[in-house]
């Protein structure tokens, strides 16, 4: 079962043990190293918890069973993220060289990975850090009381609102038109919203400035990056867990539903967000471990990241939940209010005649008594379970849900800066290591002169990502960073992935990897870990992989649009993509995927020429 | 005599009462929410809180009317409810069969919404008069936009340490260029000072050759 490539010259293109011993103890590579073992780990917590933790995870949680999903979750976690992970460690602190350099020494035809990880790793830098453009606009605005998304403007005459924001809400109206300026459709760009072009400037200058000298600076600022969010979120969660409704949300999340383990689309959740979430196949867990002495615990410190991962998705999740169970419920109580106030305005009654506990039973006596009256008057449903699953995954979690809970709570200005305050820290933290495996990769391919400081360098790619970013800052921003979402960041990590477990597995060779885990942390790793490089890992990625592909293919291309004309008016209508989305597409997703067959087929191409 | 004026207020007053009904002309419906505005401590409506709104809508009517002084009488209240509501007209001071026309009563009322929301420790919400729409509060607006005011000093920071680590890490380079040049120029004169394979004395650096 010895399956190995052949791959000559391996020994002539990295440094064997004893001269990693030597290097290490002269200092002589030259390469910058971490102050301490902390600064380590809390770039990679950092870097692994992000703002899908708080945005994707708990919406996945509640709708695939509950407390049930953590069982697929566990598994996927342990079978996949691990073994990845230590994959990614081991290499880095083996080979000592960021992503691109790490496959160049194990064999010149599979640079291509490399690229494509840092095509992927600078696509969805820019988007991600237009996210955090939005979330430092409500940062700047949430130094006013009121809020400024509590209340609606007035229309002309001001007899009333304007009717954009009557019809939907403020928070809505806040998001949509002020914050974004959103038009109608994709195609429809609408010009640039200065608003957000100020934000994006404000967010590439600190992405600049935390990461200008490596990891010398990202290392200090990763002391607040890292550890801010989770005194933010325990914060939330006392706060959360005294308000009223919070048990209401909790109960709804943790919920197990068992029947939903059957489903596979809940396996296929579990997996793809276990990917994302350990941040694979990027590029960045490499550099990061490069600069690690070279016997460096990496097997303890995959365990750490992973069990610390766990603990945060689900501690995450469960503040989360407190407060959309509070604003469910407060939404639902005024529901029930209006209604009862319909009741006894229609009817002449005493006001405390309807009250909450007989709302139901007068109901059904006035509905019977006068059987033509009431379906003339405005009675809305009060739906409490569809008060607690809507808008509650990604950017509607934040900007819609969640700002509407914080007007409703006493001191709503502190809770809204402490809550974009932490999304703001958790979105950097990632993006370090996102520019980390841009700017690495961009050095190993010699794209830059040599003799330019990784300042310059730093310094290039954030003005370059500045100005394509103002893609996003259009008024159609919204849809491109949903397409970028969607497709930049999901299939090409996919295959990075798979290509990388079999890069190392087939070509370099298990046995020379456990040789070289032996060498750095003085015992060979057991059988489990393998099983699960040689066997489980890629065929769980594989499989994660074929499904989503199949899974894209057939479902038309829409997307959801926020239109004030429409019928559907205050629901996003769903809409289909303009052609010109494919080519898009294939931009985003199509060209890292391939650019690892790509280029080793140029390399072969070019070594055939020259040898003629 | 006084048997005439009894039957005189009589057809009066029933005049005024026909000229009060659910859905009159000239009339508005007037709705008070008191337990949802005060909860325990609403007051119970009775014919001296009337009075007292007979009295507050009179006195708007004379604010916004000038010229015209209208008397609790003028102010005709009908078909009141359990839910406390009811419906109420104006009638003109000269000519108490005339009823006053709904839009100089509406703009009385918007005049001092404010003064008759106080006398009963209501809002514009649970003091409603159906028909009449509150004129809105606006909205607060600054002159400059906070946003732009925290962006500026968040920027001057940033700014300012960008300029700083630039100019640290310039200044570094220049002493590690310039202790090399030492060094190279030492070398140099090391070298120099051995040319011949004679070592010259006179011409050595001490602190290089001599190391203790």
């Amino acid at each position: 079962m010895r399956l190995v490539l052949p791959n000559p010259g391996l020994d002539l293109r990295i440094p064997n043990h004893e001269d990693l011993d030597r290097i290490e103890k002269e200092e002589a590579g030259g390469r910058q190293k971490w102050d301490n073992k902390a600064q380590y780990i809390l770039t990679c917590v950092g870097f692994c918890i992000g703002l899908g933790n708080v945005w994707r995870f708990p919406y996945l949680c509640q709708s695939h069973g509950g407390g049930a999903f953590l069982i697929p979750y566990l598994i996927l976690l342990v079978l996949e993220g691990m073994p990845l992970l230590l994959l990614e460690f081991a290499m880095g602190q083996r080979l000592r060289k960021g992503s691109v350099g790490v496959w160049r020494s194990i064999n010149p035809y599979l640079t291509g990975i490399g690229i494509a990880s840092m095509l992927v790793s600078f696509l969805v830098a820019l988007y991600y850090n237009t996210l955090i453009a939005w979330i430092l606009w409500y940062l700047f605005n949430s130094f006013q009381s009121p809020l400024p998304w509590a209340q609606c403007p007035l229309n002309d005459n001001g007899t009333g609102f304007i009717p954009e924001c009557e019809q939907s809400s403020t928070v809505d109206y806040f998001f949509y038109r002020v914050t974004l300026n959103t038009t109608a459709s994709i195609e429809d760009s609408g010009g640039i919203h200065w608003p957000i072009v100020v934000c994006l400037l404000a967010a590439w200058t600190v992405v600049a400035i935390c990461c200008i000298r490596g990891i010398s600076s990202t290392g200090k600022a990763v002391y607040v990056t890292a550890i801010l969010p989770y005194v933010v979120l325990g914060i939330f969660l006392v706060r959360g867990l005294t308000l009223k409704g919070s048990w209401t949300g909790i109960k709804f999340l943790f919920t197990p539903d068992v029947n939903e383990l059957i489903e596979p689309t809940t396996w296929l959740d579990a997996g793809a967000q276990v990917f994302y979430a350990f941040g694979l196949a990027w590029g960045g867990l490499i550099s990061f471990s490069s600069y690690n002495p070279v016997h460096n615990n990496c097997v303890q410190d995959a365990v750490i990241l992973s069990v610390v991962t766990a603990l945060t998705s689900v501690y995450a999740a469960v503040v989360t939940y407190t407060i959309i169970g509070f604003r469910a419920t407060e939404k639902y109580e005024n529901c029930i209010s209006g209604n009862i106030m319909t009741l006894i305005n229609a009817f002449d009654l005493p006001e405390n005649n309807v009250t909450t506990s007989n709302y139901e039973a007068m109901l059904g006596h006035l509905n019977n008594t006068y059987p033509d009256v009431i379906p003339r008057l405005d009675i809305r449903t009060c739906d409490m379970h569809k008060l607690l699953s809507e808008g509650v995954e990604g950017t509607g979690l934040a900007f819609i849900v969640f700002t509407e809970a914080i007007t409703n709570m006493p001191g709503s200005p502190i809770w809204s800066v402490l809550f974009f305050l932490m999304l703001f820290c958790l979105g950097l933290s990632t993006l370090f290591g996102n520019i980390e495996g841009v700017v690495v990769p961009l050095k190993d391919l010699k794209v830059f002169p040599k003799n330019w400081p990784h300042e310059a360098l730093t310094g290039i790619t954030c003005v370059v990502a500045f100005i394509i970013c103002l893609l996003f800052a259009q008024r159609s921003g919204f849809y491109w960073v949903t397409v970028f979402d969607s497709f930049a960041g999901s299939v090409p990590l996919l295959t990075v992935g798979l290509f990388e477990m079999i890069a190392v597995v087939y070509i370099y060779g298990v046995d020379r990897l456990n040789a070289d885990i032996k060498f750095m942390v003085g015992y060979k790793p057991s059988i489990f870990w393998q099983v699960m490089w040689r066997v489980v890992s890629p065929l769980i990625v594989f499989i994660i992989l074929v499904f989503y592909l199949v899974t894209q293919a057939q479902s038309q291309l829409r997307y959801l649009v926020w239109d004030p004309n429409s019928e559907e008016f205050p629901s996003l209508v769903s809409s289909l993509y303009p052609t010109w989305i494919n080519a898009v597409i294939f931009l985003l997703a199509g060209v890292p995927s391939i650019a690892t067959p790509v280029y080793a087929l140029c390399r072969l191409v070019y070594v055939r020429c020259k040898k003629q | 005599m006084w048997k005439n004026t009894f039957f005189l207020f009589f057809i009066l007053s029933a005049c005024a009462e026909e000229l009060c009904k659910p859905d009159a002309s000239n009339g508005y419906k007037v709705r008070l929410s008191l337990k949802t505005a005060l909860g325990d401590d609403a007051y119970t409506w009775n014919k001296n809180e009337m009075f007292l709104f007979q009295s507050t809508l009179a006195f708007a009517m004379r604010t916004s009317h000038t010229g015209q002084s209208y008397e609790i009488s003028n102010i005709v209240v009908c078909n009141e409810t359990d839910r406390v509501s009811f419906w109420f007209v104006v009638t003109s001071p000269g000519n108490p069969t005339e009823l006053v026309e709904n839009y100089i009563v509406e703009e009385a009322i918007r005049k001092s919404r404010h003064r008759i929301n106080s006398a009963f420790l209501l809002t514009d919400k649970t003091l409603e008069f159906v028909g009449i729409l509150p004129t809105l509060a606006t909205p607060v607006s600054y002159d400059t936009p906070p946003w732009l005011i925290v962006f500026g000093v968040l920027m001057g920071i940033i700014v300012a340490g960008i300029i700083v680590l630039l100019a640290s890490s310039i200044v570094k380079r220049k002493r590690k260029t310039r202790r090399t040049d030492e060094e190279e120029a030492d070398e140099e004169t090391r070298v120099k000072t051995m040319d011949n394979g004679v070592y010259n004395m006179s011409f050595s650096v001490e602190d290089k050759l001599t190391q203790m």
